[in-house]
C-alpha cells in the first residue's frame, strides 16, 4: 500500500485491465483514476492498453461493414427436414438393410417393373459389373489422393463456384452443377478436373466439421453400365471398399457416380441419397 | 417458447457480422474465418433442440465458434508434417539487436497464443464482461483476467518492437 493513498486498496494487475474495460465499480473506478494520477508510468501503460483496444476495434470493424457472402447467408437459412420425406427414409432403410444393387426409380415412386431385372446376358452384366468396379476403383483412388491435400484440395474453391460449375460444363458438355450437402453437414469446398479412362473426369469436394473429406466423382465414361433397358429403367446403387474408403456408386443417364469417404456406410448411404435426390430434380 | 426456422435465422443474421468480424481477427484472413463461421451456423442448425433453452444467443455462438476453432488448432498439430534432416534449413534471422522489428497490429496478435488472443478479443471487439467471457470459455474469471493482462502486455511489446514481453508484477 502506498502511504500517499492511504484509503486506496492495493491495485493488482487485473484491476488496471478492469479499470480500461469499464468492469469495476463506480468507487472503485474513482479510486483508480486518483491511483493512476500519481503514477506515471502505470498510467502510460493503461494509456498504452487503451490505445490498443481502441487501434483492434478499429482494424476489425471494417469487416461489420463487408456484404455477407452467399454461403454464409445460405448458411444462416433453415434446414430443410428430409426426414420427413417418406420415400428418402424408405430409401435409406433401404440402404441400412444391406440391400445391394437396390434399384430405384427416378420419381421415386415404386416402379415394379423397374426393379425386376431386364434380360440380358450373362456375360454383358460381368463385363458390366467389372466396369463398375474399375470405374469405383478410380474414384476411390482420386479420393485417396487429393482428400489429404491440406493447401490445394481443390483446383477451384467453393468461393468461384460460378467459374466451377462453368468450367466444368464446358468440359465435361453436360452441366456440372456440385450438390449442396450443407444439410447433412457437408460443405463443398470446390473441385477439380481429372483425367479419367477416355476423357476428363469432374470430382467435387466436401469437408464436414470435423474436417473429414467427401468426394463426387462423376464420369461420362459409365454410360454403357446402366442397366440395358436403359435409363428410364432405374438406378443400381452399389458399395465399394477400399481399405478404410467407402464408395457408393451409381449410373444415371450418361453419368457414373462414386461418393467415398472414410464416414461410415450408413451416413455414406444417406448422402448419395440426398445427392441423387438433387440430381434427379434437375 | 422455441422460436421457429425465420425467426431463429433472422437471430443468426442479427449476429453474423460479428461473428465474421471475431473470427477474422481470430483466423487472420477471410478464408479461414468464413470457414469458420459457416461451420459455426451449421453446427447452430444441427443443434436446433438447443435453441429453446439458449438465453443468450450471442454468447451460444461465439462458443459454438470458439470450440471449432480450439478443434481446428488441434486438427493443424496433428496433420503438421515435421521437415526431415535432408529439408534445407531456411536461413534463421539473427536473434540480436536488428531483429527489433515494429510489426503491425494483425503480424503481432497472429504471434499471440490462441487462449490469449480470444480473450482480447472478445473485450475489444465485442465487449463481453469478463465473468460472460469465463462461461463462453469454461474457464475460471482469474484465468480470464490474467490471459487477458499477459496477452496485451505481450502484443503492446510486439508492436513496439521489444524483444521480450517485459515480465509482469504485482503492482503496489
Amino acid at each position: 500500500m502506498n502511504p500517499n493513498d492511504p484509503g486506496v486498496a492495493p491495485v493488482r494487475e487485473a484491476e488496471l485491465h478492469a479499470f480500461i474495460d469499464g468492469q469495476l465499480t463506480s468507487e472503485r473506478q474513482a479510486e483508480l483514476d486518483l491511483w493512476l494520477a500519481q503514477r506515471p508510468d502505470e498510467a502510460s501503460r493503461v494509456e498504452a492498453y487503451r490505445s490498443q483496444k481502441a487501434a483492434l476495434r478499429a482494424l476489425f470493424d471494417p469487416v461489420l461493414d463487408e456484404p455477407l457472402p452467399a454461403r454464409l447467408a445460405a448458411a444462416a437459412r433453415p434446414r430443410r427436414q428430409w426426414h420427413s420425406l417418406p420415400a428418402a427414409a424408405g430409401f435409406v432403410l433401404a440402404l441400412l438393410g444391406g440391400v445391394a444393387g437396390w434399384a430405384l426409380h427416378a420419381g421415386l415412386t415404386p416402379a415394379p417393373a423397374a426393379l425386376a431385372a431386364a434380360p440380358t446376358s450373362a456375360t454383358a452384366t460381368a463385363t458390366a459389373a467389372a466396369r463398375a468396379s474399375a470405374f469405383a476403383q478410380r474414384a476411390a483412388i482420386a479420393h485417396a489422393v487429393f482428400s489429404p491435400e491440406v493447401r490445394r484440395p481443390v483446383e477451384v474453391d467453393a468461393a468461384h463456384e460460378d467459374q466451377l460449375v462453368t468450367w466444368l460444363s464446358k468440359r465435361m458438355g453436360a452441366p456440372m452443377k456440385p450438390p449442396h450437402l450443407q444439410s447433412l453437414g457437408y460443405a463443398l469446398e470446390g473441385g477439380r478436373l481429372l483425367p479419367g479412362g477416355q476423357g476428363p473426369v469432374a470430382q467435387f469436394m466436401y469437408r464436414d466439421e470435423a474436417g473429414q473429406r467427401l468426394t463426387l466423382y462423376v464420369s461420362n465414361e459409365v454410360a454403357e453400365l446402366a442397366s440395358p433397358a436403359g435409363a428410364a429403367s432405374g438406378t443400381a446403387f452399389r458399395f465399394a471398399r477400399e481399405g478404410q474408403l467407402n464408395v457408393f456408386y451409381w449410373v444415371e443417364g450418361r453419368f457414373g457416380y462414386a461418393l467415398s469417404a472414410e464416414a461410415d456406410r450408413n451416413a455414406l448411404a444417406a448422402v448419395s441419397e440426398e445427392v441423387y435426390r438433387q440430381l434427379a430434380a434437375r | 417458447m422455441t422460436p421457429d426456422g425465420p425467426a431463429r435465422e433472422q437471430q443468426l443474421l442479427t449476429w453474423l457480422p460479428r461473428l465474421r468480424r471475431y473470427a477474422r481477427a481470430l483466423a487472420g484472413n477471410r478464408e479461414d474465418a468464413d470457414d469458420l463461421v459457416q461451420d459455426t451456423l451449421l453446427r447452430a442448425w444441427s443443434r436446433p433442440g438447443l435453441w429453446g433453452g439458449v438465453a443468450d444467443v450471442r454468447a451460444w455462438l461465439f462458443a459454438i465458434l470458439h470450440n471449432l476453432h480450439v478443434d481446428a488448432i488441434r486438427r493443424s498439430k496433428i496433420t503438421t508434417v515435421p521437415l526431415d534432416e535432408h529439408t534445407p534449413e531456411p536461413p534463421t534471422p539473427a536473434r540480436q539487436g536488428e531483429r527489433l522489428a515494429v510489426l503491425d497490429l494483425q503480424g503481432a496478435l497472429d504471434l499471440l497464443p490462441a487462449e490469449q488472443k480470444e480473450v482480447i478479443l472478445l473485450v475489444a471487439l465485442e465487449d463481453m464482461s469478463y465473468a460472460d467471457i469465463a462461461t463462453l470459455l469454461s474457464i475460471p474469471i482469474g484465468t480470464v483476467m490474467s490471459r487477458l493482462a499477459r496477452g496485451r502486455e505481450r502484443l503492446r511489446s510486439l508492436v513496439e518492437g521489444r524483444a521480450e514481453p517485459v515480465r509482469l508484477q504485482v503492482v503496489k
